[in-house]
């Protein structure tokens, strides 16, 4: 059977590839990262964060845009634009981050492959540069601040 | 962990011959030979990767003169996994979510 643990592996300098299987077929895996109504439902903040906006433009060189909102007064957006988008098995998408702490841009890769009903999902995020990734590895690495841990979260879930 | 210790914690862990020697030395320390024998290189070959992992700090060499064993750095394996591993947790409460609307999608579905 397919192993549902999620794994994360470096598979470069500046590339991470997250991989998992999900119980379902392809195209409800690809609806789920590409349809705002659906991905509001999981792709949600950190405990106390709302999902505030969720538009998505899906075609190449359209724009999709997440906002998350703490209160009373925090927000966080981020955003990109879709390179390629081949459905159900394969989205190219750029992710920027409104706030500076966060410098350049990643591409994001997305493939879904489906195997007796089973879709295993394969998502490698490029850094535009080691800065980058440094920036994302520095916060909650050195830190151990909870600030670094919720940017963390808020730029792991955009990486799709 | 400083900029460039992580490119080269980051470079030494993208090659897959690396991150078996890794795994074999987690299970303990082997010589060269030993960490070569499974697989097809030559011994200038190996020792290009183990050199790669001991600059990254991933590896080092033991005291006993005569065969040199290499060892396994497990401080600097950690801090170069504990993100990964944060990383991994945080997707993987996200994905839980998914698995749960995927199963409401599926009940959902016409068939």
């Amino acid at each position: 059977m397919n192993d549902p643990s999620l794994t994360v592996t470096a598979v470069s300098d500046r590339e991470i590839r997250i991989t998992r299987s999900f119980n379902a077929p392809r195209q409800l895996v690809f609806d789920a990262h590409t349809k705002p109504e659906l991905v509001r439902r999981w792709l949600f903040g950190p405990p106390g964060w709302v999902f505030d906006v969720c538009e998505i433009d899906l075609r190449v060189g359209g724009a999709y845009r997440y906002v998350w909102r703490h209160p009373p007064d925090t927000v966080m957006g981020m955003g990109g634009v879709y390179r390629e988008i081949r459905a159900p098995e394969r989205v190219v998408a750029t992710e920027k981050f409104d706030d500076p702490w966060y410098p350049g841009e990643a591409v994001g890769t997305l493939v879904l492959t489906e195997h007796g009903g089973v879709t295993t999902l394969n998502n490698t995020i490029k850094y535009e540069s080691k800065e980058a990734r440094d920036a994302v590895l520095r916060s909650p690495m050195e830190s151990g601040l909870k600030m670094g841990y919720d940017r963390l979260a808020a730029m792991v879930q955009s990486e799709r | 962990m400083d900029s460039a210790t992580l490119d080269a914690v980051f470079n030494a862990l993208a090659d897959p011959t690396r991150r078996a020697i890794v795994a074999r030395l987690a299970k303990g320390d082997a010589s060269v030979n030993q960490l070569g024998a499974p697989f097809d290189l030559s011994q200038p070959a190996i020792s290009k990767h183990l050199k790669v992992l001991e600059n990254a700090g991933l590896i080092s060499r033991s005291r006993d003169a005569q065969r040199r064993p290499r060892r396994l750095e497990p401080k600097r394996l950690g801090e170069a996994t504990k993100w990964l591993e944060r990383y991994r947790k945080l997707w993987e409460t996200r994905f839980q979510g998914l698995d749960t609307l995927l199963e409401e999608m599926k009940e959902g579905e016409p068939t």
